[in-house]
């Protein structure tokens, strides 16, 4: 696959090029590519006042930017402490065993992506499962593998 | 139930916060949109923020003619067809759904708190400005622009007491001081927003229900500072509020409440929202300017303070959230009437994210100087199962487990730091006697070791060698000599380290070890886990009290568990993994640890 760097260009052309727009930037290109490839880090460094190493630092820095693929959908599985006591290890281990991945990894068919985070601020409702931007909270085992499935269905 | 005489249009009111929507508000929103259309109701439909009661969200307000407020809680879009029906259309009020703050569990919830912070959450709807102004919005600032000098608004801040709720605790007055005092031709106000406590959400939900109090806030702080520059940096985890945010800031400027000229004065003052990417170090101060700079967040040595040197090398006030949404009260009702609230050194209110094991779990709001217990069982209603509260953790990775033992203590910056906790951002999260505490202490350690950002040796490697002792502990591998080792090693981490993460890092397991030794040496010398959570220190068993309603069978899952309907049931202690679904899912305190 060949990436469009010339997508890069447009989000530097529309922000900037100063030092203090590496998370902004980073986090524009993340949104257009889904990760932040390699050869996206050395086009920003072309195209701003910023070096290949700064750009890197600040990448592997901050949790939130992905240096490899990802699959369409990002099921995270909060482990905040209120769904760490009420069994966020159940829900990752249900999540491993319906989607037939580790946590961490991608599906065979790059439809998801499985990973813990931190905490989503939920946690009146834990255990929480956050897929992209939607919430699900008051999971179990169960409830959490019908979470995919539900969404399987919905296509 | 509140009423007024006027006659109104009715309304139905749905609660759309990030946790109303994990709860299922969407669904009942479209539902309530839906049948107002089909029908051609004369009922406005509008939206709000988090009214605190998360434990029965979703939540829907129905304002009737007569302007009375009706709150359904644990709406479904089932339930909400039936109210529309029975009692918008007909008038016949669902009283069974009805959460009336005058009686049980509402009352109960609610007849300690003073709202101050969430006065207007899950009342106001964010999105509208028209809203916040309905409700005083926007009068303190006029206020100050119009009739106050800067010093006379930090007077003010400082009689009034109140003390930054970030965690700290430093004096708000004194800190705008510094700032009005700095040299400096530009000057910023930031606005901490990095939420990143696990368990803790008071910050998500202010911004998500009434962001224009927090930018009001920051205003105010900007003319009293003089300052005309401000970010609010926001953990990008937070979609919603960072959304709510761009829109109020947008909204605020189009009318002329932000900008430049503001209440024709001559003030001036623009607010830019920065997404956080994930850094729980970027709560610091320092690393949160660095990170607002571009670089990564690595804390540096302080003084100089920001308040002389901050953002870009500018004088720059930080303050959290909380703090912030708390200035236009302040200035609106006077010092006096916060400081009438709360102890001697600790005043006003405390915003607390109650989870966990808790039957009222959501957002509470208390004067200072109520007790913990007030708070976990009054308020918060205990756990809500037949087990009893272990602990309560505050203060997230920075904070300690705070025995039952100690809940007579009160809500106080010091009273709660004597008890090796700190009062922290707010978070509570409870916990009962499945809770493990070498496992929680273990589960902070994996935490502030992946968030330590490397700078400090004993920070970065120190975290490391108390995670790996505490993993093996867990693991049943523990030695006798292990506690001292954790000892030591908290010790050094907690005087060598530059910033508040790493200093506080070992917090967790100082507490635990203090108030739960026990469950260390029984896991290191009996290879016991009584709390049913470490796997290679447990086995479950199922009681003769067991009536057979086949829950845990059919929640098991590698089917470990036998037995027939109304027959005791058994669990094959091969297949058994231990996960503990069984005793989650038991009604009847049947399944225990052997």
């Amino acid at each position: 696959m060949t990436l469009e760097l010339s997508k890069v260009d447009a989000i530097v052309e529309k922000m900037g090029t100063g030092p203090q727009l590496a998370i902004p930037i980073l986090q524009a290109v993340q949104d257009e590519f889904r990760y932040v490839p390699v050869e996206v880090i050395e086009r920003i460094a072309e195209k701003t006042e910023m070096t290949e190493s700064q750009l890197y630092g600040v990448a592997t820095f901050y949790t939130q930017f992905r240096l490899d693929p990802v699959g369409e959908k990002i099921v995270k599985v909060c482990h905040g402490t209120a769904c760490h006591v009420a069994g966020a290890e159940g829900i990752t281990e249900s999540m491993e065993t319906r989607l037939d991945v580790k946590d961490g990894e991608n599906t065979a068919d790059m439809k998801y992506t499985l990973s813990s985070v931190a905490c989503v601020g939920c946690c009146s409702l834990a255990p929480v499962v956050m897929v992209d931007e939607k919430t699900f909270g008051r999971l179990d085992r169960k409830k959490a593998a019908k979470v995919i499935d539900n969404i399987e269905k919905e296509g | 139930m509140s009423t007024t005489n006027n006659r109104v249009k009715p309304a139905l009111v749905v609660g759309m916060s990030t946790c109303n929507i994990a709860a299922g508000a969407q669904e009942v929103y479209d539902l309530c949109q839906e049948t107002l259309t089909e029908q051609k109701l004369d009922v406005e439909l509008r939206i709000t923020g988090c009214l605190g009661m998360c434990y029965a969200e979703p939540q829907v307000q129905f304002i009737d003619a007569d302007g009375t407020t009706h709150l359904y809680a644990n709406m479904t879009a089932t339930r909400m067809r039936k109210v529309i029906a029975e009692h918008v259309v007909d008038g016949q009020p669902r009283d069974k759904w009805i959460a009336n703050p005058e009686e049980g569990e509402t009352k109960a919830l609610l007849g300690k708190q003073k709202r101050i912070v969430l006065d207007n959450c899950g009342h106001i709807d964010p999105d509208q400005l028209d809203d916040y102004l309905a409700v005083d919005g926007y009068q303190a600032l006029k206020t100050v622009l119009t009739e106050k000098s800067p010093t006379e608004v930090i007077d003010i801040m400082s009689a009034s007491g109140l003390r930054g709720r970030g965690g700290a605790g430093f004096p708000t007055g004194l800190k705008w001081k510094f700032a009005l005092g700095a040299e400096g031709d530009k000057k910023y106000i930031v606005c901490n927003a990095d939420e990143g406590d696990p368990g803790a959400f008071m910050d998500r939900t202010t911004l998500e229900s009434d962001p224009h109090a927090v930018l009001e806030g920051m205003a105010i702080g900007g003319f009293a500072t003089g300052a005309d520059e401000a970010y609010i940096y926001c953990r990008a985890e937070y979609p919603m509020a960072v959304a709510r945010l761009h829109r109020a800031i947008a909204e605020a400027e189009e009318k002329k409440y932000l900008g430049e000229k503001i209440f024709g004065t001559d003030f001036n003052f623009t607010i830019h929202v920065k997404e956080g990417a994930g850094a729980f170090v970027c709560g610091e101060e320092t690393a949160l300017l660095a990170s607002i700079e571009g670089r990564r967040g690595m804390p540096r040595i302080r003084p100089p303070f920001p308040a002389q040197s901050g953002l870009f090398g500018k004088p720059t006030t930080i303050n959290n959230v909380e703090t912030w949404a708390n200035v236009p009260w302040i200035i609106r009702n006077g010092a006096d009437a916060f400081a009438s609230y709360g102890t001697e050194k600790s005043k006003g209110t405390k915003v607390f994210a109650l989870a966990g094991k808790i039957a009222r779990g959501g957002l509470v709001e208390v004067p200072m100087g109520i007790t913990l217990d007030e708070i976990i069982h009054e308020v918060g209603g205990g756990t809500g199962t037949s087990r009893q509260v272990k602990a309560v953790q505050m203060g997230g990775p920075s904070g300690g487990c705070v025995p039952r033992e100690l809940f007579n203590t009160k809500i106080d910056y010091d009273e709660v730091n004597k008890t090796g906790a700190i009062m922290g951002s707010g978070g509570m999260v409870v916990m009962d006697d499945t809770t493990c505490m070498v496992d929680v202490a273990r589960y902070f350690l994996d935490f502030t070791q992946l968030e330590s950002c490397g700078k400090c040796t004993f920070c970065r490697i120190g975290t490391t060698r108390m995670l790996e002792i505490l993993t093996r502990i867990c693991e049943g591998k523990g030695k006798a000599e292990d506690i001292d080792t954790l000892e030591d090693l908290a010790e050094q981490i907690r005087t060598t380290s530059l910033c508040g993460l790493g200093q506080t890092a070992p917090n967790p397991v100082l507490t635990t070890l203090r108030y739960f030794r026990k469950e260390y040496e029984e896991h290191i010398h009996d290879h016991k886990c009584w709390a049913g959570k470490c796997r290679n220190l447990c086995s479950f068993e199922i009681t003769d009290q067991c009536n057979g309603c086949m829950v845990c069978k059919k929640n098991c899952p590698v089917d470990a568990i036998t037995g027939t309907k109304k027959q005791k049931h058994i669990i094959d202690q091969e297949a058994c993994i231990q996960c503990g679904v069984c005793r989650d899912f038991c009604k009847y305190d049947s399944v225990v640890v052997i």
